[in-house]
C-alpha cells in the first residue's frame, strides 16, 4: 500500500474520461433516447386519435348505409310501380292489336268466302249449262220437237 | 506448484507487486531500481490497464453514440440497446438521488460505473495468465529475467487508482459546495454545525469542535470510497492468488470464488457510483 505519482496520472485519466463522456458520449445517446421516447409518445397519441377517427368513420358509414338502404327501397318501390304500369299498358295495347288483327282476318276470310262462293256459283252455272246442252243435244228429236221448234221459229 | 515456503511467499509477493517506472539521476529506470524513489514512481501496469480499459469503454460507447446521433429515430441495434439501457438505468438513478440539475453528474456516474466495472472485471482473468505472459515476453524479447517482470492486471487492487478516483470525487464535492453555497456558506457549514446556538460566546467556543467534526465527516467520504473499493478487490485478488497455488484442486474453488466475485465486482462498481452521486447531492444541497 504505497501511494505514488500514479495517483496524479490516474486522476488526469479520470478527468479526461469524464470530460470525453460528458461531451461526446452522454449527450448524443441521451438525445437519441429522448427523440425515440418522443416518437413513441407521438405514435401512441396518433394511435388513440386514429382509434377515435375510426369510431367516427364507422358511425358515419353506418348512417350512410342506412340512408342508402332507405333510398334503395324507395327506388325499388318506384320501379315496381312503373313496371306494373308499363305492364298494364302493354297488355292493353296487345289486346287492342289482337282485336284489330282478328277483325281484319275475319273480314278477309269473309271476302275470300264470298269470292269462292261466287266462283263456285259461276262454275255450277257453267256446268249446268254444259249438262243441259249435252242433254238437249242428245234428246232433241226433230220430229217430236218440231212443233216446239216451229213455235220458236214463228216467235222469232 | 509444490514449492517451499519462501517460493510461495515470493510468488504471492510477485503477484502483488506493480511494475514501476521512475527517474533516478535523470535516467528512466524500472522496478527494483525504484525502491528508493518513494512517491515519485509510476505504476505502469496500473496506468496501462486502467487507461486501456477506459479507452475501450469510451470507444465502444462512442460508437453507439455516433450511431445514435446519425439517425436518432432509426431502429437501434442490440449493442446500442444495451448501451441505452445502461444510460437509462444510470440516468434514473441520478435523477432519483441527485436534487437539482447538472450536466456533469450523470456522465460522471456512467464513467465511474463502467470504468470501475471493467477494471474490476480484470479480476476474473485467471491470476497467473497475464503475469506469466508478461514474464515470457520480458524474458524472450527484452532479455529480462521472468521473475523480474511485474504485472498486476487489476487496476482497482492498486490503492493509487481508488484514491485517485476518490480524490476526483472529493474535489468535485468541494467544488459543488462552493458553487452552490459560496465560500462563506461552505465555511459556515463547516463551523456552525452540528452544534448551533444563538449565544455568541458559546458559539465561538463550539466552532473548533464543529470544525473538527465536519472536516472529519467530509474527509471520511473519499476515504471510505477509496478503501472500500480497494479492500474488496484486493481481498478478492488475494484469494484468487491463494487458490491459484494449491494445485489441481484450485479448479472448483476458483470457479466458486469467481462466480461469487462476479457479484462483488458489479456491486462495488455500483456502490462507488451511487455513493458518488449521494455525496455530490449532499454537497450541493443547501440545507445541512
Amino acid at each position: 500500500m504505497n501511494l505514488t505519482l500514479t495517483i496524479i496520472g490516474q486522476m488526469i485519466a479520470f478527468a479526461a474520461f469524464v470530460l470525453f463522456c460528458m461531451k461526446f458520449v452522454w449527450p448524443p445517446l441521451m438525445n437519441a433516447i429522448e427523440a425515440r421516447q418522443q416518437k413513441i409518445a407521438d405514435g401512441l397519441a396518433a394511435t388513440d386519435r386514429a382509434e377515435k377517427d375510426l369510431e367516427l368513420a364507422q358511425d358515419k358509414a353506418k348512417d350512410q348505409l342506412k340512408d342508402a338502404k332507405a333510398q334503395a327501397a324507395e327506388i325499388i318501390e318506384q320501379a315496381k310501380k312503373r313496371e306494373a304500369k308499363m305492364l298494364d299498358e302493354a297488355i292493353a295495347k296487345a289486346n287492342a292489336e289482337r282485336d284489330h288483327i282478328l277483325s281484319q282476318a275475319k273480314a278477309e276470310l269473309e271476302a275470300e268466302g264470298n269470292r269462292l262462293r261466287e266462283d263456285l256459283r259461276k262454275q255450277v252455272a257453267a256446268l249446268a249449262v254444259a249438262g243441259a246442252e249435252r242433254i238437249l243435244r242428245r234428246s232433241i228429236d226433230e220430229a217430236a220437237h218440231s212443233d216446239i221448234l216451229e213455235k220458236l221459229v214463228q216467235e222469232l | 506448484m509444490a514449492a517451499g515456503e519462501t517460493t510461495i511467499s515470493s510468488h504471492i509477493q510477485h503477484h502483488l507487486t506493480n511494475a514501476k517506472m521512475c527517474s533516478v539521476n535523470g535516467e528512466t529506470v524500472f522496478n527494483k531500481a525504484c525502491s528508493e524513489s518513494g512517491f515519485w514512481v509510476l505504476h505502469i501496469d496500473t496506468l496501462a490497464w486502467s487507461i486501456g480499459l477506459g479507452i475501450l469503454f469510451l470507444w465502444l460507447f462512442r460508437i453507439a453514440a455516433v450511431k445514435a446521433s446519425k439517425d436518432t429515430l432509426a431502429v437501434p441495434g442490440k449493442f446500442q440497446c444495451f448501451v441505452e439501457m445502461l444510460i437509462e438505468f444510470i440516468d434514473s438513478n441520478v435523477k432519483s438521488t441527485f436534487q437539482g440539475r447538472s450536466k456533469l453528474i450523470a456522465p460522471l456516474a456512467l464513467t465511474i460505473f463502467v470504468w470501475v466495472f471493467l477494471m474490476n472485471l480484470m479480476d476474473l482473468v485467471p491470476v497467473d495468465i497475464l503475469p506469466a505472459l508478461a514474464g515470457w515476453i520480458g524474458a524472450t524479447f527484452f532479455g529480462m529475467e521472468a521473475k523480474d517482470v511485474y504485472m498486476k492486471v487489476v487496476p482497482t487492487t492498486d490503492i493509487n487508482t481508488t484514491v485517485s478516483l476518490a480524490l476526483g470525487v472529493f474535489l468535485l464535492m468541494i467544488g459543488y459546495s462552493i458553487k452552490i453555497k459560496g465560500v462563506v456558506g461552505f465555511i459556515k457549514e463547516l463551523t456552525l454545525h452540528p452544534f448551533n446556538t444563538k449565544i455568541v460566546w458559546l458559539q465561538i467556543l463550539l466552532v473548533p469542535f464543529n470544525l473538527l467534526l465536519e472536516v472529519l465527516a467530509l474527509i471520511t467520504k473519499p476515504f471510505s470510497l477509496a478503501l472500500r473499493l480497494y479492500g474488496n478487490l484486493y481481498a478478492g485478488e488475494m484469494i484468487f492468488i491463494l487458490i491459484g497455488i494449491i494445485g489441481l484442486f484450485q479448479l472448483p474453488l476458483h470457479f466458486i470464488w469467481a462466480v461469487f466475485h462476479i457479484l462483488v465486482i458489479v456491486l462495488q462498481a455500483f456502490v462507488f457510483m451511487m455513493l458518488t452521486i449521494v455525496y455530490l447531492s449532499m454537497a450541493s444541497a443547501d440545507n445541512h
